[in-house]
């Protein structure tokens, strides 16, 4: 009785020995980087933000046009589509910026 | 010595013409169909075996699965599992594209370097991630254009800008490709032109003609890491875009 209780503490010490190194060996294997957004190089970062704020601008100059011509409101609906638009870019970059700060590896490192 | 950009241009190969439209088979269109008969090749003869321990080939082909799948998965959630074959396939063919355009002496066109594909592209991804949006939270995705925290005097300007910020999104993600694409391919054309006409030269001259070749060389990595990136970018900017329309940020 009394050995098969040792025997039963020891399989336990066993036992929390093999789950320390397993779960050591997960926290190894788990990605250094947080899951989630991670654009591989600054060039793929770049010009993403790049893209994003031209697109707003664009956005803002295609649709004023359109809409002056169609409601014949030249030039106006175009000027005031452009600011909108420009807004909207920044927007789309400061977007783009967090998702990059969240999910890259600046997060951990900042901290 | 061909100008820089006569590389874009779209030559009708086979004239065809149907009720007034001209629907001629040209370089570029031969090239995405080489792009997709690459792209097949690569997939169907990597997986033909499908072997417990895969060899070169199929080990490639199961990389870039595991790539995408990883990468939609960090991005957009578990959920957004069941597009995997279209984001999968955008990536490869994007790439298969990409890389095409890369081969010196075939002169194959690069179909990325068009806007019309490109944007072609993104507003398909577009129209589609609206319509997942609607379909999976109704009416509700309108509330994806009001942002929560504004003051109700600001509020209708900044619907308006979450609009245009919205509508902007094919038109970034087709810019981005295709502007990377022709700037890429115009600088290799314009330094490949300082080697000619510096060799062409002589003397002196011809001997400085190495300059611009080293930096052809150069550019040529680099020009390989951008096909893959701006590949890349793309897949990750549609799991964003699914993302949204799934979980509404």
């Amino acid at each position: 009785m009394t050995d098969n209780k040792k025997s039963s503490e020891e399989m336990k010490a066993e036992l929390d020995d093999l789950n320390a190194r397993l779960s050591a060996a997960r926290e190894a294997s788990k990605p250094k980087v947080a899951s989630g957004y991670n654009e591989a190089t600054t060039y793929g970062r770049a010009t993403r933000l790049v893209a994003e704020l031209i697109a707003g601008i664009l956005v803002g100059v295609l649709l004023g046009w359109y809409l002056d011509q169609w409601l014949g409101t030249k030039p106006w609906l175009m000027i005031l589509l452009i600011i909108i638009g420009a807004a909207a870019g920044i927007l789309n970059v400061m977007r783009a910026a967090k998702q990059m700060v969240q999910g890259g590896s600046y997060n951990e490192e900042g901290k | 010595m061909a100008g820089p950009l006569e590389q874009f241009e779209i030559h009708s190969k086979v004239p065809i013409e149907v009720a007034g439209y001209d629907i001629s088979i040209t370089n570029s269109a031969i090239s995405l169909a080489i792009a997709l008969v690459i792209l097949m090749v690569f997939m169907l003869g990597g997986m033909r075996k499908a072997a417990l321990v895969p060899g070169r080939w199929q080990s490639s082909v199961e990389m870039c699965y595991e790539f995408i799948a990883k990468m939609l998965g960090d991005t957009a959630g578990h959920e957004a599992h069941q597009f995997f074959p279209f984001v999968f396939t955008l990536f490869m063919f994007i790439l298969t594209a990409n890389l095409m355009g890369m081969v010196p002496w075939l002169h194959l066109f690069t179909v990325t370097s068009h806007i019309a594909v490109t944007f072609a592209l993104a507003f398909f991804i577009f129209i589609g991630v609206t319509i997942l949006g609607f379909i999976k939270h109704g009416i509700g995705f309108l509330k994806f254009f009001v942002p929560g925290d504004a003051p109700l005097a600001l509020l209708p300007l900044l619907v308006i800008i979450e609009i245009v910020s919205y509508l902007s999104r094919p038109i970034s993600l087709s810019v981005r490709l295709f502007a990377n694409m022709v700037a890429g391919h115009t600088m290799l054309q314009v330094f490949g032109g300082f080697v000619v006409s510096l060799a062409a030269a002589g003397g002196i001259f011809a001997l400085g003609s190495v300059l611009p070749f080293a930096f052809i060389v150069a550019l040529t990595g680099l020009e390989l890491l951008v096909a893959c990136l701006q590949a890349y970018v793309f897949a990750v900017l549609t799991c964003i875009y699914l993302n949204d329309a799934l979980h509404m940020h």
